[in-house]
């Protein structure tokens, strides 16, 4: 076994990074992966409370890297998934404790163990987002159909590009099929077009998304998510496998409300 | 609101995104753009005659990559026509 290692990163803040990671995470796990994520936002450690886990952390990755733990005593196993685990951030350190390749060595020792590893990156081009990319096979970058996010993705996408860290493929997030149709944000077709990368899923705007960070647990536990399901067909394309993109046209006002008071949505 | 003339905000981002992205790609800003153009057009004013007004030179995008298009219709010389 040696696990491919999957960066997901963005330039923007905010746009669902961390969101990705967890739901991405936890779809791989869900599908018998041996799966570790590892937060790369040191100094501002999110994913722990996004994956339920933040009372279990002992030690975390700046503890491996300086030594003062086995990378195994910072591996934080996941409530649900067994074979799912996290390397949490530090959280009173800075970006400067980690290099790059610090992140390359400790992927390196985690190949031989694990089916994939994903890195978190954190916001910016700086170090912190150098040092995500740093190991990684491949590259996830995630916008919201937005002018400020797009600008920044192709920011981003530029520099793997120059990086040579191979073809980045695209998640769309928080797409509202409504807004979309009313040609009042950008279509999945428009950021495609504006961005030129190849696309890996479209993610549609879902209230169960934050209702599942506050849980502590990821949506795509919810077989009743659009975002979950999103998300669970990007994990089966990272597997390999050809599965069709979601139908995003909005529903009518009347059958939705029907849907929401059956509970079928 | 004007229902019938108000263009729809998706067209203005993605029109405002494309020339953002081709200036952020290539680090030329508009103004740099601009003298890039004058000077191009000095230059070929000194080999042949041209109609400044007419000229047309902009980048475009295709996929990932720029390129500098430009569209220079020549004067017609008079000395050419047969009389």
């Amino acid at each position: 076994m040696t696990a491919q290692v999957i960066t997901v990163t963005s330039g923007k803040g905010g746009v669902g990074k961390t969101t990705a990671v967890a739901n991405l995470a936890t779809a791989l796990a869900m599908d018998g992966k041996k799966v570790v994520c590892i937060d790369g936002d040191i100094g501002l450690r999110n994913l722990d409370v996004v994956m339920g886990l933040e009372n279990r952390i002992v030690y975390d990755i700046v503890d491996v890297i300086e030594g003062r733990c086995k990378l195994k005593q910072a591996m934080i196993r996941d409530k649900h998934h067994p074979e799912l685990y996290l390397i949490p951030a530090a959280q009173t350190r800075d970006k400067n404790a980690v290099s790059p390749s610090d992140m390359i060595r400790v992927c390196k020792d985690l190949r031989p163990d694990s089916d994939f590893i994903i890195v978190d990156s954190p916001a910016g081009i700086e170090r912190g987002f150098r040092n995500a990319i740093a190991p990684a096979d491949r590259v996830l970058v995630v916008t919201n159909p937005e002018v400020s996010a797009v600008r920044d993705a192709d920011r981003v996408v530029g520099i793997l590009e120059a990086e040579e860290k191979g073809n980045p493929a695209l998640i769309i997030n928080r797409l509202n099929p409504a807004l979309v149709k009313n040609n009042d944000m950008l279509s999945a077709e428009d950021v495609l077009d504006l961005l030129g990368i190849k696309l890996i899923g479209i993610v549609p705007e879902d209230e169960n998304v934050i209702i599942g960070s506050n849980r502590g647990a990821p949506a795509v536990t919810d077989g009743k998510s659009r975002a979950g399901q999103a998300f669970r067909n990007i994990s089966k394309r990272l597997q390999g496998e050809d599965v069709p993109f979601m139908n995003l046209t909005p529903q009518s006002g009347l059958w939705n409300a029907i849907q929401r008071i059956t509970g079928r949505k | 609101m004007d229902f019938f003339s108000r263009k729809r905000s998706a067209s203005s981002a993605k029109e405002r995104l494309q020339l953002v992205l081709v200036h952020d790609r290539t680090d030329l800003t508009a103004a740099q753009l601009e003298s890039l153009k004058d000077d191009l057009l000095k230059a070929i004013s000194q080999y042949i005659e041209i109609d400044p007004d007419a000229v047309r030179i902009d980048l475009e995008r295709d996929g990932r990559s720029q390129r500098l298009v430009a569209d220079i219709p020549l004067k017609s010389v008079s000395r050419h026509r047969a009389g």
